[in-house]
């Protein structure tokens, strides 16, 4: 479909103006979808410059202002290190984003395939692979990812692939019913017609069909998945200290919180919720935007 | 009994407000059958969904009046308008299997109503509810008390919504395109039943369709809608012998029926001469004991039993029949979508059956045949513009690219009639026939050797379906293909097709010259079709 439109220049031209002017229109149509967008833009801003923009150098700690409650010159305070609280909270959104988008399309491209396999020729391949789901899902998953990240042990890679892991089955379901129930449709033999094979009728004509609901699982994924990570690190088996991430500064900071020192775990539970909050309202526009049928 | 006046229903959409119904009156007595005739968007359903209330969100009645025996309808609180609904107005839809709860067993769904409207109690419910399939002729009532519609045929499912609709003895049945997706003699089975019903029950009727002939046959009056306003309103044989507004004429010459020719269809001022094509004696296409039996649960499924015939180059094939009659699996297989248990394809001589469908798109026999589908909406891919959808067959069989390819397939569009502008929308933004046009173009893109043809025009409206056939007979002619055109509606086969073959049951059961089969039909199913077909009053020379 790609090489497609971009073998005519006019064509290419076209789409791009009609694009440009879809996502505008979606996000005109919606003020919660533009609101959604606008926080993913400030999130995504901390990730690729928060760790030059910060005051204070996250790890660096200084034992004379220690357990300082906020104040000008640490607006989040400061940990039992004299840590500033502010830019460890910035700087760890890199660390969490990465976390989260590197499992989600790992999982996504992973139980895509496998899932437009199964639905689409279905048989015996259909039978393994929803049983192997099965007993994925079969799993509490954050037990899983605890078993993965203590065998392989706990490395930001490894936190990756543990989240993506968990999260396979649920493309690969709905993938599997999206194509599923396409795999007759008369444009999938229209393009079987007009000489393409199986798999070129599956990637480029019924896959990208199948993208709307996706993109909704996408985003809610994407959220959950920093969830996840925080909650490996809150247990211990995720990144591990000093390294600034949500969870771990939760977890340390929780033992605080009975001593008064409620800014330790507060600040970063807070950026953790919007984070998780952004990417849940942003499933709706991600969804107008890849559907051709919302351009009018 | 009904009443409606000056009735105006406007729809809020992202686009602004639009007027769906623009004023219409009009007046059903008791025990007359009125028939709405109009094409999409013409607001016939809208008008009945008004009287019944229940438009759909953003739908409002902006203006007039309708009484229905005594009761203003529109001033009504919701609450009467429940008991009115069931009780005093019926309706029954067009998708019978939609209609029915489908995890409902059909019994129940009627004994709903019933209990609902304090027709039956708990008690007598259920033989009530019996009473009511037998009444419209559901053979062994009892049993399928308990069958949910899934276990039922479209026919039978179409039934239980009548059983539903009259449950209640209403006094007005609104019958919205009522046998839209049936077969035909079930259409025509279902349509007597209704109206015999209908008399016995000196019950008022509005037959809803786009189907002219089939109102005429049916309905005691007709009233013609274009654009939310009556154009027209007479009784059925003033509308075909006499019709005064531009638009029924060009409705009534649309109409397929018997002693019409393909060109008549369509209006006076664009009529030119219907363009001869010659068959030649070569056989392109030769089909020999082509079965195809699928497994089944309760044993093999033979959907083809060894069907044998041929196309000569050039020659108009019709293969009619009814849903199961394996019309369109054999087309599959002779398109080479699917592959036959057993049997041979020649196709000029070679025998393409040989090569398995899923290697099939690397033969070079690929280009030579290709396939027009039923639903134009369903065969083009959401996610493509027209021109994408038209320039596919040519990227990937014949290696086009670049401006060769574009202008190939502005070429292609002239040619089946779509406007330029068209070929950068998506399929959504195309109207039904546009669609049709696109999935014509895509097929003759490669200028195969032979057309399938499978019902083009089942999902059109009568004026587009005229166009598009009147563009097949100047495609045929033009670029010299064969056709096998695969129908249900022997007025349509009988204007484009050389000979016709009729399939029941997996065989072909007859077949020879369309004249001779549909003059003098040899075989009783194919006179059955013939009778069940609605033929319209025959007009006056247009």
């Amino acid at each position: 479909m790609a090489e497609m439109t971009a073998s005519s220049s006019q064509d290419r031209s076209q789409k791009g103006d009609t694009s440009l002017g879809h996502i505008a229109y979606v996000l005109r149509d919606n003020p919660v979808t533009m609101l959604a967008f606008g926080m993913l833009a400030f999130f995504l801003g901390c990730a690729f410059f928060g760790p030059a923009l910060v005051p204070y150098d996250p790890l660096a700690t200084n034992a004379a202002r220690a357990l300082e409650p906020p104040s000008w010159d640490h607006w989040f305070g400061t940990d039992n290190l004299g840590r500033d609280v502010f830019s460890r909270v910035i700087v760890a959104t890199r660390l969490d984003l990465t976390i989260s988008v590197a499992a989600v399309a790992l999982s996504f491209v992973i139980g895509s395939v496998l899932g437009a396999a199964a639905g689409y020729w279905g048989g015996w391949l259909d039978a393994v692979l929803n049983r192997c789901l099965d007993t994925i899902m079969a799993f509490p998953l954050f037990v899983l990812a605890m078993g993965v990240l203590a065998a392989l042990g706990n490395t930001v890679e490894n936190i990756i692939y543990a989240t993506a892991i968990i999260n396979i089955p649920f493309y690969a379901r709905l993938v599997r019913a999206e194509v599923n129930i396409r795999r007759n449709a008369g444009f999938a033999q229209a393009a079987k017609l007009a000489g393409n094979s199986d798999i070129r009728v599956l990637a480029f004509h019924i896959f990208p069909n199948a993208l709307p609901p996706m993109m909704v699982q996408v985003s809610l994924n994407l959220g959950w998945a920093i969830l996840n990570a925080a909650g490996l690190s809150f247990i211990g088996l995720g990144v591990r200290p000093p390294t600034p991430e949500w969870g771990i500064m939760v977890a340390e900071g929780a033992n605080f919180i009975v001593s008064g020192e409620w800014w330790l775990a507060v600040f970063p539970g807070l950026w953790l919720m919007l984070a998780v909050f952004t990417f849940n309202l942003l499933g709706d526009g991600l969804r107008d935007i890849v559907d051709p049928r919302k351009r009018t | 009994m009904l009443s409606i006046k000056d009735l105006a229903v406007t729809f809020k959409t992202r686009k602004g407000e639009v007027d769906a119904v623009r004023g219409i009156s009009l007046d059903v007595g008791k025990g007359e059958t009125l028939g709405i005739v109009g094409e999409s968007g013409s607001g016939k359903s809208v008008t009945s969904y008004a009287l019944m209330r229940i438009l759909d969100a953003g739908g409002e009645i902006r203006a007039g009046d309708v009484t229905f025996g005594g009761i203003d309808l529109r001033a009504a609180s919701e609450r009467d308008m429940r008991d009115i609904r069931g009780r005093e107005v019926s309706m029954i839809f067009q998708n019978p299997r939609a209609a029915l709860n489908p995890i409902r067993r059909v019994g129940h769904q009627i004994k709903d109503v019933l209990i609902r409207h304090a027709q039956a109690t708990r008690q007598n419910a259920k033989q009530k509810a019996i009473a009511a399939l037998e009444a419209v002729r559901v053979n062994d009532a009892a049993a399928r008390y308990d069958a949910y519609p899934f276990e039922l045929s479209g026919g039978m499912c179409q039934r239980v919504v009548i059983a539903i609709a009259l449950a209640c003895n209403p006094q007005l049945l609104i019958a919205d395109e009522p046998t839209t997706g049936l077969d035909i003699t079930t259409q025509k089975a279902v349509m007597d039943l209704v109206g015999d019903l209908a008399a016995a029950r000196g019950m008022s009727m509005i037959l809803i369709t786009h189907d002219l002939g089939l109102a005429s046959q049916y309905a005691d009056r007709i009233v013609v809608m274009k654009d939310g306003r009556i154009v027209e309103d007479g009784t059925p044989e003033t509308l075909f012998t006499d019709p005064q507004h531009p638009y029924t004429q060009k409705l009534v010459n649309a109409t397929p029926r018997i002693g019409a020719s393909i060109r008549s269809l369509l209006p006076a001022e664009i009529r030119t001469a219907e363009p001869v094509h010659k068959v030649h004696d070569r056989p392109l296409l030769d089909v020999r004991d082509l079965v195809k039996t699928y497994p089944g649960k309760s044993g093999p499924v033979h959907a083809v039993k060894g069907v044998s015939f041929q196309i000569k180059a050039g020659q108009s094939l019709g293969l009619v029949g009814e849903s199961g009659s394996g019309k369109s699996t054999t087309s599959e297989m002779i398109v080479r979508l699917q592959d036959p248990t057993s049997g041979h394809i020649l196709f000029d001589g070679q025998d393409i059956a040989a090569t398995p469908a899923a290697r099939f798109m690397r033969h070079p026999v690929r280009r030579d045949i290709q396939m027009v589908f039923q639903d134009a909406t369903d065969s083009l891919n959401p996610r493509d513009t027209a021109a994408s959808a038209i320039a596919e067959p040519m990227s990937r069989i014949a290696g086009l690219s670049g401006a060769k390819r574009r202008d190939r397939v502005a070429e292609l569009a002239e040619l089946v009639g779509l406007p330029q502008p068209l070929l950068s929308r998506f399929p959504h933004q195309l109207s039904g026939g546009q669609k049709a046009r696109v999935g014509i173009a895509r097929a003759i893109a490669l200028e195969p050797k032979l057309l399938i043809l499978d019902e083009p025009t089942a999902a059109l409206d009568v004026s587009i379906q005229a166009i598009v056939l009147n563009l097949l007979v100047d495609l045929r002619a033009r670029m010299g293909m064969s056709y096998l055109f695969v129908s249900h509606d022997l007025n349509v086969v009988r204007l484009l097709c050389d000979e016709v073959l009729v399939m029941k049951e997996g065989e072909i059961v007859d077949q020879g010259p369309t004249a001779d089969v549909m003059g003098a039909p040899k075989h009783p199913y194919t006179r059955a079709l013939i009778d069940a077909a609605p033929q319209p009053p025959r007009p006056v020379a247009a």
